[in-house]
């Protein structure tokens, strides 16, 4: 069969590798742009969020493309996202595709159905569970790869020498590991991609500002929906580190990692309540970012996303008791690079102003 | 010669020049309209400054702000670039060193800018809505027949402000006809627009933020006494206007372009760029299903610059690469 699947920063080279060991055809939609942004707000409810329409114009890029079936994962707690699964269905049904959404759920909340649609995955793609075993390691691995890959990139990119080089180092990264199919394959263009991030030219006199990067898991993961901020501040000589990458929230999922406990203790004494998506996330990792020296935080999240703004009214206490200015961007279809550039680098002086004055 | 400092700032309404000193003293500042076409404005207000003190001065160096920032700095020859809330901020920390609040108002954008010890803590910029901007009221001002500069006096007349609904600049709008139609008088409609205003203000680009006095209110937009005064009324406290309120980004701009150059020579292309021929066009990019617009300015039919690709494959080519 042929299975697509959304597009969220640089693991759909690693999923991609999934579909095609499963014994399917793997659709990959071309990176998100404009066209993707456009369809996807043509057939959306206007209020729906921005990763929602994203996602939609994905789907429909890919189902142009060939795709019957979509693989997607869902939300859990009062985040709209639970639903939109759901309602992408009904949107393409109504715009007469019979391309069919999998929505995949938090494990340990529907094992069954959870378990039932994997079957169902690898009995149309006759294949058996000892080869999905096989399979996961590695997908897993190059998961793993990827995120490194992109967090070497992110260190290195505010100390270059030549504005621009990290990012095109990159790409070429991405289509070197595009190849590779068995873990030790895998590892190996790791390796090389690893190396090529490190001969970049350096100017390791810098001493970078650092900023937090916190918020919405979508936004925060594909560079398309917001604007490119890590690799905009990379390029103004500033540090940025973000609250969450894919292989971490997958590792979060399937409960091999409890960093999220720790995070969630730091937001305790502003908010008990879980508040759906990762509201209670962005107060606790901003607390932890200024006990970590950070300089300062920006927040990006969808426009109309309630956990991040019930976050946002809480994070001007959070500034003010730790001492870590922190800065709000709300994103949509109407946002424009001028102002986010325009707020970004006004936010960087800020900083700037503030570390100069402390060593002054 | 005397040497000095050239500001220049860029925006939606209004381009405005500041000439400083080494001593910190504007010795000409320049307000003219912007009217959609920067290039144009840049170099009006160049020939302007050049002929009225081109013989005295020597300009050491130069920095551009607003929204035609990148734009201007090719036309000029820039030294330094800066975002407009710090070069406002700027500005205000030389003017009035002890404010701890600088409220903003231009043609199409507003802002808050928090201050404490003359460094700047927090901001905001309005996001989704431009009521209560200057073209707002411009607009506002046209259709009830009443020139801009009388706008503020005759809001100040007003005994009973009217309550308009001053949320969206439209609806603000169908407010205030309604208002009109049941008869009420014109300068409580228009004082009770620049209330409306302020509230919206307040509400939206104010929120959350810690208004302190001495508070500092700028822009073109200070210029209307009517909502200086019912930003006083709503904050309760004296709302300062300096001296050079309308051109406070261009003054900032000098004073960094002082500090850009204290070790090197200007960029500056000199008077005579306002003599050459700019041509700015744009072109649309067919590489991937972006399409972005891509700017390219040309100086006398050689490309200075070029902008607005999303990957950086326009701007970071060398410029004399061919487009198609």
């Amino acid at each position: 069969m042929k299975i697509s699947f959304p597009i969220m920063g640089n693991s759909y080279l690693a999923f991609k590798q999934l579909v095609k060991d499963l014994g399917h055809e793997p659709i990959v939609a071309p990176l998100p742009t404009a066209r993707t942004m456009s369809l996807g707000t043509m057939y959306s409810p206007e209020f729906a969020c921005i990763p929602f329409k994203i996602l939609l114009g994905t789907y429909l890029e890919a189902i142009e493309m060939g795709a019957e079936v979509i693989v997607s994962s869902g939300g859990h707690g009062p985040c709209r996202a639970g639903y939109y699964g759901i309602l992408q269905q009904k949107i393409i049904e109504d715009l007469g595709y019979d391309t069919k959404i999998i929505i995949f759920d938090s494990f340990a909340k529907t094992y069954k159905e959870f378990i039932s649609k994997l079957s169902w995955l690898i009995k149309t793609g006759n294949k058996s569970w000892w080869q999905l075993y096989q399979a996961f390691k590695p997908t897993w691995a190059k998961l793993k790869a990827l995120d490194e890959i992109e967090l070497l990139s992110h260190d290195i990119r505010p100390f270059e020498i030549n504005t621009g080089e990290t990012t095109r180092v990159y790409r070429k990264c991405l289509e070197l590991m595009d190849e590779p199919v068995t873990k030790p394959q895998i590892l190996e263009a790791k390796e090389v991609c690893l190396k090529l991030l490190k001969d970049i030219p350096q100017d390791q006199s810098r001493v970078p500002l650092k900023i937090g990067i916190i918020g919405e898991i979508y936004v925060l993961i594909e560079p398309f929906a917001n604007l490119d901020i890590q690799a905009t501040l990379g390029e103004m000589g500033v540090y940025t580190e973000r609250a969450m990458n894919l292989f971490h929230w997958l590792t979060e999922n399937t409960k091999v990692s409890h960093q999220e406990k720790k995070i969630i203790k730091a937001a305790q004494p502003y908010l008990r309540e879980k508040i759906g998506g990762h509201g209670i996330n962005s107060i606790g990792e901003t607390i932890i970012y200024a006990e970590r020296g950070f300089n300062g935080v920006i927040q990006i999240a969808p426009f109309s996303c309630i956990p991040e703004i019930v976050a946002k009214g809480i994070l001007p206490q959070v500034s003010q008791d730790h001492g870590i200015p922190v800065m709000t961007i709300f994103l949509d279809e109407m946002m424009g690079k001028a102002g986010m550039q325009t707020r970004l680098e006004a936010f960087v002086d800020l900083l700037q102003q503030k570390r100069d004055y402390k060593l002054a | 010669m005397k040497n000095a400092y050239l500001g220049v700032d860029v925006g939606s309404v209004s381009t405005n020049f500041v000439v400083m000193d080494e001593k910190g003293e504007i010795l000409h500042d320049l307000y003219i309209r912007t009217i959609g076409q920067p290039v144009n404005a840049v170099q009006n207000g160049l020939k302007e400054l050049g002929k009225a003190l081109g013989k005295e001065v020597k300009i050491r160096g130069v920095g551009t702000t607003g929204s035609a920032r990148n734009l201007s700095s090719v036309l000029l020859g820039a030294d330094v670039v800066k975002n407009e809330i710090t070069a406002h901020a700027v500005a205000v920390s030389q003017q009035v060193p002890n404010a701890q609040t600088i409220i903003e108002i231009g043609g199409q954008d507003s802002k808050i800018i928090i201050m404490r010890d003359g460094l700047v803590t927090d901001f905001a910029m309005n996001t989704v809505c431009a009521a209560g901007t200057g073209s707002f009221l411009d607009q506002q001002a046209a259709r009830l027949n009443i020139p801009i500069e009388n706008f503020g006096e005759l809001a100040l007349k007003s005994k009973n402000p009217v309550r308009i609904a001053g949320r969206c600049a439209v609806f603000a709008e169908s407010d205030m006809v309604h208002k009109q139609q049941l008869g009420y008088s014109l300068e409580d409609i228009v004082a009770g627009l620049c209330e409306a205003l302020v509230r919206n203000y307040l509400n939206n680009v104010g929120k959350g933020k810690e208004i302190l006095a001495p508070v500092v209110f700028q822009g073109g937009v200070a210029a209307n006494v009517g909502i200086k005064a019912a930003f006083e009324k709503t904050l309760k406290t004296e709302v300062m206007i300096p001296q050079h309120f309308d051109v406070m980004g261009a003054l900032g701009c000098c004073i960094l372009a002082k500090d850009a150059t204290r070790n090197s020579q200007t960029k500056f292309k000199g008077w005579e760029a306002a003599e050459f021929k700019f041509r700015p066009t744009s072109f649309e990019c067919h590489g991937c299903p972006n399409m972005c617009e891509v700017i390219q300015v040309f100086e006398n039919d050689v490309v200075i610059a070029r902008w607005g690709d999303r990957c950086g494959k326009w701007s970071n080519a060398s410029l004399s690469t061919e487009v198609s």
